[in-house]
């Protein structure tokens, strides 16, 4: 599979799990806005601007808005193209990348990623967002569903498709692993939280919520919403298909489909970070992490996830690759030994 | 449906002289009456959604936002009878297998010129000559591998080649695509009627690059090279790469070794042995052609010079599209095959020659003026249209550079009832089939129509607001 291929399938498959978080995020944050009384200003931009943080983009978002107002944030996040990663740029992205790779994926695919490209390109988006902002997510979260669907169920399960595993895998790590970072202000720095109070669960069955982890979590649980538990749930569990150890360990079977290396080995740093990454996954438990501190860990769990990230970009797209200026020398330099090569044995030859 | 439609003037593919249908419309006439013009309609928007869904669009140059574009599609069809098609298929392997055996002769041993057929003054003095290639074999001996020949007919219905297209003509993608769509839309007329598929192009395209595969490659990695998403054909270099089933590379995805290309993949590099290359000379190899390109493969000459890998079509063949040498096609049609030419050119001058420049100069407004290597409606001069500046203007340009120029009496194209808004109406089409040379000769019966939607333009490329129509070859003659 051409190089260039595999990395156009790793970010289609990244941008559309890209899109669909953000939505989902901004989405429950309106909805959780519903529930708290009492909200100035100041208290609203408490909720907003950890959102912003969260998709990593504070500085970008300043330079464009001036406070961390509902309307700055969510136009950022949603619409702004001029943020790389708000839904609409996500977008554009995904559709950008797959179609470099038009001949890989199919119509099926392409016809929907197409069409949900049209849509968040037209006045009719800005339409139905205006109408119902929860309609119009709605739409993304679904579109992207949608996608993901036609990606496991309509293309042909080889090397590329993998790639696009490990793209989609990596991004939903990384995002739940921020939507779990959202409240980390209300938290102590090290240490479980000792008294949860209303709006705590609140919030917290936001970032449930915002990882469409609701009805799972619940299944488990039952009503009892605490950030241990929850965090023991996005972080730890085994089996919920948004959780980080349930992504990595997903995310290190495609390394080794792609490589043909057995589980316990590794024949790249991708897979070595990997196997690392999902053995201490395996083998922690929520109260060390707490004790630790959760906003750390979290911070350094995003690291490492950019290392695997970094360390597959290396073995499998970026091959030591001159410029174009330097490979033009290398031929010449070949052409022209070879050509006193070809004069020599004419010369051998007489 | 068509009740209404009437003949505006010239030559109408659908009604004869007498405004009666020609036979070979009369089924698809009947079939089409019987539609409401609420079921037309729908028809008609699910056509542009699935095509608007499916991306099948064409980039316009210099449009900032990146605008894709709707190739639009009339539901329309040109439809062909099985006897003026034989007639048209002959008349195009003929021009196919002089052209390269003309292009064989220029790059080998001259004769035609040395015969004083063509001036050798034409021939050294064009601008895609490669004197680079003399004495170079080319696989098998091809250098058009696909070729485009655009058609028009004139107002009495004669077929006449306006142009070859022998580098990289494109616009075969909307042939199979509107077939698609047509089907979709009226699956009981080609029950009905009879219409010879097109759908193998792609298995026949396969088949003719696989011939020209290195001598000693059992089964050969064959390639399409694209300039990039941003190319204006770039929905169909991915269509035909889908379609074959291979590999569509950009320039940065190879690299050459040891005269030898091969592409950057996951495992490491693998060997190429054919490239279906869509990225014009000039730009496919800057240590030999423009240096600034950054399209092309450094070295790709190189490979293709020692006989490493071939590409389709070969280096060189530019020349034929020079619209100087279109003038001297029937002269070589003679030459090599002793024949006389079955599809005739539009009546040509020579701005090169002492008394065509005259005629020339004299009749400017009634003529169409060509540069002789501008392509998709660009360099043109339409007289009959133009203001006396864009004349004035044509005149300085011809007379300061007369080997670059020819003209043409405007020729008033064939007119095809077309869906305009809110009724049907005559616009100008012109048909461009698609001419593959492998191992024999194919063409795909048919081609892609493209009509005018303007009113009154005789301009149908797509770049100028042009359109394109389903073109049915059918089996029979009515």
């Amino acid at each position: 599979m051409l190089s260039r291929v595999a990395h156009s399938l790793y970010w289609m498959a990244r941008y559309i799990e890209r899109a669909e978080n953000i939505a989902r995020i901004v989405d429950v944050n309106l909805q959780l806005l519903l529930d708290i009384r009492n909200l100035d200003e100041k208290r609203l931009v408490a909720y907003w601007l950890p959102i912003v943080q969260a998709t990593g983009d504070e500085e970008a978002f300043f330079k464009l808005h001036p406070h961390a107002s509902g309307h700055a944030v969510t136009e950022f996040l949603v619409f702004q193209t001029e943020n790389p990663n708000s839904i609409v740029s996500s977008i554009c992205q995904a559709r950008e990348n797959a179609r470099m790779v038009r001949d890989q994926i199919t119509l099926e695919l392409w016809e929907e990623l197409n069409r949900l490209y049209w849509f968040v390109r037209t006045p009719t988006a800005r339409q139905v967002w205006k109408d119902s902002p929860g309609d119009f997510f709605q739409q993304i979260k679904a579109a992207s569903l949608h996608i993901i669907g036609l990606t496991y169920s309509t293309l042909i399960h080889n090397e590329g498709w993998w790639f696009a595993q490990v793209g989609k895998f990596i991004e939903r790590a990384d995002k739940t692993s921020r939507i779990l970072d959202l409240r980390y202000k209300s938290i102590p720095e090290k240490g479980l939280p000792t008294a949860v109070n209303q709006t705590d669960v609140l919030e917290w069955s936001a970032i449930l919520r915002s990882c469409s982890a609701w009805d799972a979590y619940k299944s488990i649980h039952g009503a009892e919403v605490s950030p241990r538990l929850v965090a023991e749930f996005l972080l730890l569990n085994e089996d919920f298909p948004r959780s980080i150890r349930f992504c990595i360990g997903e995310l290190n079977v495609a390394l080794r489909r792609i490589s043909g290396v057995a589980e316990d080995r590794f024949c790249n740093d991708a897979e070595k970070l990997a196997g690392r990454l999902v053995a201490e996954l395996q083998f922690s438990t929520i109260d060390e992490i707490f004790e630790a501190g959760l906003h750390d860990y979290l911070d350094l769990l995003q690291m490492k996830f950019n290392n695997i990230g970094a360390a597959m970009f290396n073995t499998y797209i970026f091959q030591p690759f001159s410029t174009l200026e330097e490979e033009i020398m290398v031929q010449q330099e070949e052409q022209q030994q070879q050509s006193r090569a070809d004069h020599s044995s004419r010369i051998t030859h007489h | 449906m068509l009740k209404d439609y009437k003949v505006n003037a010239g030559f109408d593919e659908m009604l004869d002289t007498k405004a009666g249908v020609r036979p070979h419309y009369d089924r698809f006439h009947r079939l089409f009456n019987a539609l409401t013009p609420a079921e037309f309609e729908a028809k008609r928007q699910a056509v542009d959604t699935a095509f608007l869904r499916q991306g099948v669009t064409f980039n316009v140059y210099g449009d900032a936002a990146g605008a894709e574009k709707v190739f639009p599609f009339d539901l329309l069809p040109r439809i062909i009878p099985a006897k003026e098609w034989e007639n048209l298929e002959r008349g195009l392997a003929q021009r196919i297998t002089a052209l390269n055996l003309f292009l064989h002769d220029i790059y080998h041993d001259q004769k035609i010129l040395k015969d004083g057929i063509i001036p050798e003054f034409y021939v050294l003095s064009a601008r895609h000559f490669r004197r680079e290639f003399v004495n170079f074999e080319v696989p098998k001996g091809i250098y058009i591998h696909v070729c485009g020949t655009d058609l028009i007919r004139d107002k009495d219905g004669n077929y006449l080649v306006l142009e070859d297209n022998g580098r990289c003509p494109s616009g075969v993608s909307y042939v199979l695509e509107n077939r698609r769509a047509m089907k979709r839309a009226f699956p009981g007329m080609f029950e009905n009627i009879g219409v010879r598929p097109v759908e193998n192009y792609p298995q026949e395209l396969l088949k003719s690059l696989k011939y020209i595969a290195p001598a000693g490659v059992a089964d050969p990695t064959v390639v399409v090279l694209t300039p990039g998403a941003y190319n204006s054909a770039y929905f169909e270099h991915t269509y035909l790469a889908r379609q074959m089933g291979i590999e569509i590379v950009e320039g940065r995805d190879l690299f050459v070794r040891d005269s030898r290309v091969f592409m950057r993949t996951t495992k490491g590099p693998q060997p190429v042995h054919v490239i279906y290359r869509r990225i014009d000379d000039d730009f496919i190899d800057p240590t030999v052609f423009r240096r600034d390109s950054m399209l092309g493969v450094p070295g790709l000459v190189h490979a293709y010079r020692a006989g490493n890998v071939s590409l389709a079509n070969s280096i060189g063949t530019g020349l034929a599209d020079d619209k100087v040498m279109y003038y001297f096609v029937p002269r070589m049609i003679k030459y090599y095959l002793d024949q006389e030419p079955i599809l005739p050119n539009v009546p040509t001058y020579l701005a090169n020659e002492e008394k065509d420049l005259k005629y020339i100069l004299e009749h400017l407004p009634e003529l169409v003026v060509k540069a002789a290597n501008e392509s998709g409606g660009y360099g043109m001069l339409m007289g009959p249209k133009a203001s006396k500046e864009e004349i004035e203007k044509f005149r300085e340009l011809i007379i300061a550079d007369p080997r670059n120029y020819i003209a043409q009496p405007m020729i008033f194209l064939s007119q095809h009832p077309t869906f305009c808004g809110d009724e049907f109406d005559g616009r100008h089409v012109d048909l461009r089939p698609f001419i593959l040379s492998g191992e024999r000769t194919s063409i795909i019966p048919g081609g892609l129509t493209r009509v005018a939607l303007r009113k009154g333009s005789l301009v149908v490329n797509s770049s100028q607001g042009g359109g394109s129509k389903d073109t049915w070859v059918l089996y029979g003659d009515e």
